[in-house]
Parts: structure tokens; C-alpha cells; sequence
């Protein structure tokens, strides 16, 4: 069997792979705010795992005689109400979104795609049980769920993980069934079916490849929703505990000292936005590279 | 379209049954026993038992949950462990609350995102555009409580306008309103952007505008109408997109709804309080959701028939 059967493209090439990922580069390029977005994505990244580096100072050493300061020379970004450096706590918040960002969005990704995969493909009751579980979830603002479970399983970061990661499961599954409904009609699938592929060789080899690139765009907007909801939650004040830098947080206790220390509430809200907006833009430059059918 | 209806209907159901058991065996997953926090540190056991039986606490929990479904078909959810009044009462007093709040804002979000998606798909690549749809994807970013702190550092804390939190007047309104709205409005006009210009080139306009129909006609009348579809279904989504922002908005500005009074009872372990308002969230959220189908159905012929494939 030819690899170029894996590939849903119109591309009769060998390496149907290869030139796929040029073209969609290609048309990434050309979309600038896009590019601009994935530039400030690449530094978040970088900023985030060299956070030792950059910090000025160690984001948790308190010093109650500077307390509150406005920016300065010694401290960009001020200091905070126990006389925290203010800058080394936004560079080490950064490191936390990431992570919750990146492995909640992993998380649903797994459980989405998988259960997705299995309900598009087989249909019938696997295929209710998983849409109507799916539909029970959607029943309730994604935040209420994660309230909900950090209630039951209590805050910390890999809880926060999993309560922003769980609830994003029915996302990619509706994305992956209804793909994988139009993908398993195609020729090429039934000629690898025709040629005697199991199920699950047919499934993961055949289809789920043609969901690849939905599924990207879909995690880039999902790690920008993730990540403000999981400061959303600290911000409630059950997320990411307290030493821990955590943006939310930096917002919640900057409530106090809104009129002494205007700073606090506009850092820390700033590169929560810049953040989000980064990957959203990101996002919509992928969706035209990578997803023809919703190219607006 | 009354077979379609009927079809809506009976599938919610299952999926009210399902919700209502979901929220009923989690929220018993809870860590912490209820009987012993509402005695206090000084009960001895008896009193603690006392409570559990008062409670319906010491039952095995399939019993428990018949009764609790058994009762709230009769419109009882039971009491508050804290504060000793019917939950029902409460919820429905907090949820009107939060229905003020979340309908204003869906109104500001639909009208502002209508708005600026037509006016910016009517004149594509214009300033106007170019400033709408990047207005519209910072007001997605922006996360709702930041907004909501900046809006209160403005006109509550520097110039002492608004009302920096509570309820009562319709001072009290502007600031969350406008917290909640403005992310459903950026939505709205992404979504009413991408579909109006959709329309626009499709071959029906195009016929309408080589018949000689003016401008506005074209836009208003045969494009704006097929455009609403997809846009009604996001004003859907959104209602319930704002009932789970309502939480955040609420906390912020300490306005006294649903979505406050959940966390504030998760925190508490108040189970009857917690299991209430989330059935609450759920049967409201389920009809929005029939209410956009049907809407959908009236909307578009095609759906009312049956299994398009």
C-alpha cells in the first residue's frame, strides 16, 4: 500500500506529506498577523521555559519594606504587596499558563480525538453513548464543571490540568466525528478496506491522518481558551495556590490595592491578553493554511 | 415541525436524567462529611447522627437519590444545610439575578455583534472593517475579569462614577453588563462577518443584484436573512457561553446570582444548595439549546425534515 493513500490531498506526489506541510507553510506566511502572532507564541515559549534565566529576581523572595513600589529601575514592573518583584512573577506565571495550557489542551486532545474516532467510525450505540455523554457535558458552562471537579479532587496543578482539560473532551470529539463521517465515504478509505486493513489500521492510518490538520488549528484556540480559563479559576481563588506566580492570581489579590498600585491590575492582565490573543491569531492563520473548508 | 419538536423534547430526557444523576453522585464525592461540619467541632456523635438522619444523610445513596428526584419533580430541592432556607426559594431569587445581568448582556452582545459584522462585511477591507475585527478579536482575548477590573479601576475607583460592586439600581448594571458583553459581541461579529460575505457571493445575490434591487435591499433583505442562521445558533451558544461567564462577572462586581452562589456553596459544601443551582444551570442551559433548534428548524426548512446526510 502506497503512503500517498494515507493523504486526503488532491496531491499525486510521493511525498504528498512533505509538500503539504510546504503549502500550508507557504500560505502561513502570507498571512502576517498570523506570523506576528506565532512570533510572540515563539517568546512566550521561550520566556517561559528560560524563567530562571530571565527573572531578575526569585519571583517568591518577599521584601515588606519595598512593597507596593510603581515601576522603576530596579523593578520594570513594580513591585507587589509583599514587596515581590513584580516582572520575575509575570515571567514565571508565564511558565504555569504554558504548562496548564499545553498539557490540559493534551489532555483533551487524547480523550477527544480518541473517542471521536470510535464514534465516527463504528456509529451505532458507541456511537450514542459517547455523543449523548458528550451532549451531557455540554449541558453546563465549561467553567461550572471545572468549579465542580476542583471541588472534588481539589486545587493544585495537575488538578487544574485535568478540570480545564476534561471539559474540553467533547470539542475535539464532535470535531473528529463529524470529519471522520465524511473521511470513512472516501475512496481511498474503502480501498484500503478493500484490500483487507483491520478497523484499526484503516482508523489511525487512513482517517485520522485527514484529521490532522482541524485538529491542530482546534488546539491552538483551545490552548488560548484553557489558559484563561485556568487563570480564571485562580483568579476565583481555586486555582494554581498561592506562591505559586499565577497571572489570575496576581489579579485577584491586586483587587486590594486597585487605587494605591494600578500597576498590578494592568501587568498581569496585559500578558494574560497579549498571550491569549497571540495564539488566537496564531490560530486563525493556521485555520486558513490548514483547513481549506473554513477559510473565511 | 410539531414531530420535530416532540422529538426535541422527549431527547432531553434522558439527558436531564443523566445530568441529574451526574451532579448528584459528584457532588457526594466531595471530600468532607456535611453532617459533621454543620454540628461543629464540639458535637458529639449523637447529634452528628441526629443531623445525618434529618438530612436523609445515612441513607445508602440510591435511596437517596430516588427521593431527591422524587421531590424535585414537586418543585422541592430541599434546604440550604447553611442557611436553613429552601433552596429552591434561593435559587430562583439568585437566578433572576443572574438572568438580568446575562440578558442584558446578550442583548448589547447581539446588537453591537450584528452590527458591527454587517457593517464590516458590507464594506469589506475597510477602516471600518479593519477596526471592528480587530476590536472583536481583543474582545475575545481579553480575559472577563480583567476587563471587569479595568472598567472598575476607571469609572469606580479614579473617576467614582459606577458603583465599584452590588446590586439594586441600574448604576449597579452598566459595568457587569458590559463585562460580559463585550466577549459574546466579539464573537458575534466575527461569526456575522464570516457568513454575510459568504452570502454575498453567492449566486442568488448576484441575481438580486443584476435585477436591479439596491444595495441596501440586497444586504438587508436576501443576505442578512440566510446569514442569521449560523448567527442565531452562536447567540445561542452564547447564552449559555455567558450563564458560565455570569460566574467570573459576578465575583468581580459581587453581584448576587447563580454563578456566584454555586461557588460560594461549593466552597461551603452546601450539597443542597449546589445540587439545586446546577440543576437549575442544566434545565436552563437544555432549553436555551431547544430553544435555538427549534429556532433553527423555523429558520431553515431543511433541518425540519428529517435526516439530511
Amino acid at each position: 500500500m502506497s503512503e500517498s493513500l494515507a493523504a486526503p490531498t488532491p496531491f499525486e506526489e510521493d511525498d504528498a506529506q512533505v509538500s503539504r506541510l510546504k503549502l500550508s507553510w507557504n500560505l502561513l506566511r502570507k498571512h502576517k498577523v498570523a506570523m506576528v502572532g506565532g512570533l510572540c507564541v515563539l517568546l512566550f515559549i521561550v520566556v517561559s521555559l528560560g524563567a530562571p534565566i530571565f527573572a531578575p529576581y526569585d519571583p517568591l523572595l518577599t521584601d515588606l519594606d519595598n512593597a507596593l513600589k510603581a515601576p522603576s529601575i530596579d523593578h520594570l514592573f513594580g513591585t507587589d504587596h509583599f514587596g515581590r518583584d513584580v516582572m520575575s512573577r509575570i515571567i514565571y506565571g508565564a511558565r504555569t499558563s504554558l504548562l496548564i495550557g499545553v498539557f490540559s489542551v493534551l489532555i483533551a486532545a487524547f480523550g477527544g480525538i480518541l473517542l471521536g474516532l470510535l464514534g465516527g467510525y463504528f456509529t451505532g450505540w458507541t456511537d450514542t453513548l459517547i455523543m449523548r455523554g458528550m451532549d451531557i457535558m455540554l449541558t453546563f458552562p465549561r467553567i461550572l464543571l471545572s468549579i465542580l471537579l476542583i471541588a472534588i479532587i481539589g486545587t493544585g496543578m495537575t488538578n487544574i490540568m485535568l478540570a480545564v482539560g476534561l471539559f474540553a473532551i467533547p470539542t475535539y470529539a464532535r470535531l473528529v466525528r463529524s470529519m471522520v463521517l465524511v473521511l470513512k465515504e472516501t475512496e481511498f478509505v474503502e480501498s484500503a478496506r478493500a484490500v483487507g486493513s483491520s478497523n484499526s489500521r484503516v482508523l489511525f492510518r487512513h482517517i485520522f491522518p485527514g484529521t490532522l490538520g482541524p485538529i491542530v488549528v482546534q488546539s491552538t484556540f483551545l490552548i488560548a481558551t484553557s489558559i484563561r480559563v485556568a487563570s480564571g479559576l485562580s483568579f476565583l481563588g481555586i486555582g494554581v495556590p498561592p506562591p505559586t506566580p499565577e497571572w489570575g492570581t496576581m489579579l485577584a489579590d491586586a483587587r486590594t490595592y486597585m487605587g494605591l498600585a494600578p500597576h498590578l491590575i494592568t501587568i498581569p492582565g496585559l500578558s494574560l491578553m497579549a498571550v491569549v490573543l497571540s495564539f488566537n491569531l496564531l490560530g486563525d492563520g493556521l485555520r486558513d493554511a490548514l483547513d481549506p473548508r473554513q477559510r473565511t | 415541525m410539531l414531530e420535530y419538536m416532540a422529538k426535541r423534547l422527549l431527547l432531553l430526557i434522558p439527558v436531564l436524567l443523566g445530568v441529574s444523576l451526574i451532579i448528584f453522585v459528584s457532588i457526594r464525592l466531595v471530600p468532607g462529611d456535611p453532617a459533621e461540619a454543620m454540628a461543629g467541632e464540639f458535637a458529639d456523635e449523637e447529634y452528628v447522627a441526629e443531623i445525618r438522619r434529618i438530612y436523609g444523610l445515612d441513607k445508602p445513596i440510591h435511596i437517596q437519590y430516588i427521593t431527591f428526584m422524587k421531590r424535585a419533580f414537586k418543585g422541592d430541592l430541599g434546604r440550604s444545610i447553611l442557611s436553613d432556607r429552601p433552596v429552591l426559594q434561593e435559587v430562583t431569587k439568585r437566578f433572576l439575578n443572574t438572568l438580568i445581568l446575562a440578558s442584558w448582556a446578550m442583548l448589547l452582545a447581539a446588537i453591537l455583534g450584528v452590527a458591527a459584522g454587517v457593517i464590516s462585511a458590507t464594506n469589506p477591507y475597510s477602516r471600518f472593517d479593519y477596526g471592528c475585527m480587530t476590536g472583536a478579536l481583543i474582545g475575545i482575548s481579553m480575559p472577563s475579569f480583567w476587563l471587569g477590573l479595568l472598567l472598575m479601576g476607571f469609572f469606580s475607583v479614579y473617576f467614582r462614577w459606577l458603583p465599584a460592586g452590588g446590586s439594586g439600581t441600574a448604576m449597579h448594571l452598566i459595568l457587569p453588563v458590559f463585562t460580559l458583553g463585550i466577549t459574546g459581541a466579539g464573537i458575534i461579529a466575527r461569526m456575522t462577518r464570516s457568513t454575510m460575505l459568504e452570502i454575498i457571493n453567492k449566486e442568488y445575490v448576484t441575481t438580486a443584484r443584476s435585477k436591479g434591487l439596491t444595495d441596501p435591499k440586497i444586504n438587508y433583505v436576501h443576505a442578512l436573512k440566510n446569514a442569521l442562521l449560523p448567527v442565531v445558533t452562536v447567540i445561542g451558544l452564547q447564552s449559555g457561553y455567558l450563564l458560565g461567564g455570569s460566574v467570573i462577572t459576578e465575583s468581580v462586581f459581587a453581584w448576587p446570582g447563580l454563578g456566584r452562589y454555586i461557588v460560594e456553596a461549593i466552597k461551603l459544601r452546601d450539597y443542597a444548595a449546589v445540587q439545586g443551582s446546577l440543576l437549575f444551570f442544566a434545565l436552563t442551559f437544555a432549553f436555551v439549546n431547544l430553544v435555538v433548534d427549534l429556532l433553527y428548524a423555523v429558520l431553515n426548512p431543511r433541518v425540519r425534515y428529517g435526516s439530511s446526510k
